[in-house]
């Protein structure tokens, strides 16, 4: 059984004229690092917190969300507790937003061991010494009695990890940990997450906006356009041979840090903007802004996941792209005027 | 150092120090570069680096305490005063910030915002403003249909361009962007980092462009300056940086740019080995 296993989750809000989530399945196992990548409005995000039982207020739900083979879909209180306190933890990406700035960073550490476990304070004390160290902070006993407006946001961020860590959680949930991090910030703090994930044998979704991070730190990729998962495939499939035109359009729109000599080849965007919630399409949501949709085809119906070699691909149109890759290749002129609003 | 006839901007000796009570932080120190016409320089670094302090400085909402700022061969005027003089200082330098939804004004549709700009600006007649309008707009690929809109009716994206457009109509020697992609989806990114090789390559306009990303960098420009802690560390055309950085903070940056492969336990390393060495009274950064 999967750590954390999604089948058929649909989350819809009313007023709006799609789902927020669209039939999403996903599984992370232990000891696996899992990525989800897609941009702002694809549903990332509600999908991680719909992990700890987190929906958007007033929201249908379908299918299950199970962790460590609790479904969050309709559970009771007790249940949902279980799962919160002592099977999955999340790290979000503002570290100042998620911490109490009169508090200590020794009474945010402390606070869950003593009240949801009843823990003595020396013990948590402790504990709490014990979790700074693994996060590789310099001076644990002094941070315990530090404000966090005294770290930097480096710092703030490991101290997110060793309270995610408290309740010795199986499944560790990231919300773009890095994102307001400095480059070299940003891979301190992947390799402390990589490091205790090993250590631990922890299940690790990522979620992020950035393709490139998720193929630098994850073992496989889903790709979410639009409240659906598009593409699934193991990091290096994904990137050496994208099937859904979104991922390939996602990998060509990012500059090449290293290319050969003279002067960069022109990105090839995709076209528009990213599909709001007041935005609907009868057939793949992606129909709009794809170079390679059919008409009578692609607007049809919403394509299903299906295997593909090593990946699964939602495109009806995944064969001919894959059997000629060139046709994937950046090409001379993109329709430059099909903007639309995204709100 | 001599400016010929096609340097647009030029910075020499730039310094700026922030105070709190007897602490003294220096946020700039000694910073020089040029920028000619058609030209585009990179700024990168880290946050607490300097560069958006230099930014500020370029256009005027910072002042310099030592240094001086000049372009087209003038002077930038430490203070401003008088309408001619404020019309003058906009035509040197224009600004496109991270976030249009606060250089916009959220009342006002993307068209008469323009409208108002060539109105400032001297442009009198009625349909010259119009014409000149629609041409701003489309060539940063908005239309009629955007034109009439307000801000927030506008994609992120949409939005960008037309503080670009904004910035574009008064006709500035230098456009400064100050992290003006880092907000953006990447399938957006990509659209506006092509609209500014475009503008680069049609209008001869001065770029200076700051930003975290090196890949990016790579793209928009043709040399680009690292700066560490207010200080210049290397200055170089941005292919030769890319493919052979001198400094080791450049080589840290470059090889903190994630890629498969990627090794982040190294990294971090090789970053706690080089963080004491100019380290000065820095507050902190996001380190």
């Amino acid at each position: 059984m999967a750590l954390l296993e999604y089948e058929a989750l649909s989350i819809a809000l009313p007023g709006m004229a799609r789902p927020v989530l669209d039939g999403i399945d996903l599984t992370v196992s232990a000891g696996e690092v899992v990525a989800l990548v897609g941009e702002s409005g694809s549903g990332k995000s509600v999908t991680a917190r719909a992990a700890l039982g987190l929906f958007p207020a007033g929201a249908r739900l379908e299918g299950q969300v199970r962790v460590d083979g609790t479904d969050l879909v309709g559970a009771e209180a007790t249940g949902l507790r279980t799962v919160r306190t002592a099977k999955a933890s999340m790290i979000f990406q503002d570290p100042r937003a998620g911490i109490n700035p009169v508090r200590r960073i020794g009474d945010f550490l402390t606070e869950s061991l003593r009240v949801s476990h009843g823990w003595a304070k020396d013990r948590a004390n402790a504990r709490a010494v014990e979790l700074l160290t693994a996060v590789g902070l310099p001076d644990p006993a002094r941070h315990l009695n530090q404000y966090p407006h005294e770290l930097s946001g480096g710092m703030l961020q490991r101290v997110m990890i060793a309270g995610a860590l408290t309740a010795e959680p199986r499944l560790l949930l990231c919300d773009e940990p890095t994102t307001a991090l400095d480059v070299s910030t940003q891979a301190e703090i992947m390799a402390i997450l990589g490091r205790l994930q090993r250590e631990r044998d922890l299940g690790l979704l990522l979620i992020t906006h950035d393709i490139e991070l998720a193929a630098a730190a994850c073992d496989r990729i889903y790709v979410m356009y639009a409240g659906r998962i598009v593409e699934t495939a193991p990091t290096a499939e994904l990137f050496a041979a994208p099937r859904h035109p979104y991922t390939a359009g996602l990998l060509g729109s990012s500059p090449p840090l290293s290319a050969p000599d003279g002067p960069p080849a022109r990105l090839t965007p995709i076209p528009g903007a990213p599909m709001g919630l007041l935005d609907s399409a009868s057939g793949c949501s992606f129909t709009a802004r794809c170079r390679f949709a059919r008409p009578g085809v692609c607007d049809q119906s919403p394509p299903p996941l299906e295997q593909h070699g090593t990946a699964l691909v939602a495109c009806y149109r995944a064969d001919d792209l894959t059997d000629a890759p060139a046709t994937l290749a950046p090409t001379a002129t993109v329709p430059n005027s099909t903007n639309r609003e995204d709100s | 150092m001599t400016s010929d006839a096609r340097t647009l901007l030029q910075v020499s000796g730039l310094r700026k120090t922030y105070r709190t009570g007897k602490a003294e932080f220096v946020a700039v120190d000694d910073l020089s570069f040029s920028v000619r016409a058609g030209g585009a320089l990179g700024i990168v670094g880290e946050s607490g680096s300097g560069k958006t302090t230099t930014a500020r400085m370029l256009i005027g909402l910072e002042r310099p305490d030592a240094g001086r700022i000049l372009v087209q061969g003038e002077p930038l005027a430490a203070t401003v005063r008088g309408k001619a003089a404020r019309l003058a200082r906009a035509k040197a330098v224009q600004i496109v910030f991270q976030d249009p939804y606060l250089s916009l004004d959220a009342r006002i549709s993307i068209g008469a915002t323009i409208d108002g700009v060539l109105r400032l600006h001297g442009l009198t007649d009625r349909a010259d403003r119009a014409a000149r309008t629609k041409e701003l707009l489309a060539q940063v690929g908005l239309g009629e249909r955007e034109a009439t809109a307000l801000p927030r009716k506008l994609s992120g994206g949409q939005r960008q361009r037309a503080a670009i457009a904004r910035a574009l109509a008064v006709e500035p020697a230098v456009l400064v962007l100050d992290e003006a992609v880092s907000a953006l989806d990447v399938s957006v990114q990509a659209q506006v980092l092509n609209l500014l090789s475009d503008i680069r390559r049609d209008t001869g306009i001065g770029l200076v462009f700051v930003s975290h990303d090196l890949a990016v960098v790579r793209y928009v420009c043709d040399e680009a300056l690292v700066l560490y802690r207010g200080r210049t560390m290397e200055h170089r055309p941005v292919a030769d940086l890319l493919t052979h950085p001198g400094h080791p903070y450049t080589q840290l940056l470059l090889a903190s740019v994630p890629r498969p492969g990627w090794d982040p336990d190294s990294i971090s390393r090789r970053r706690r080995e080089l963080d004491p060495l100019p380290a000065a009274g820095a507050p902190g950064g996001r380190g």
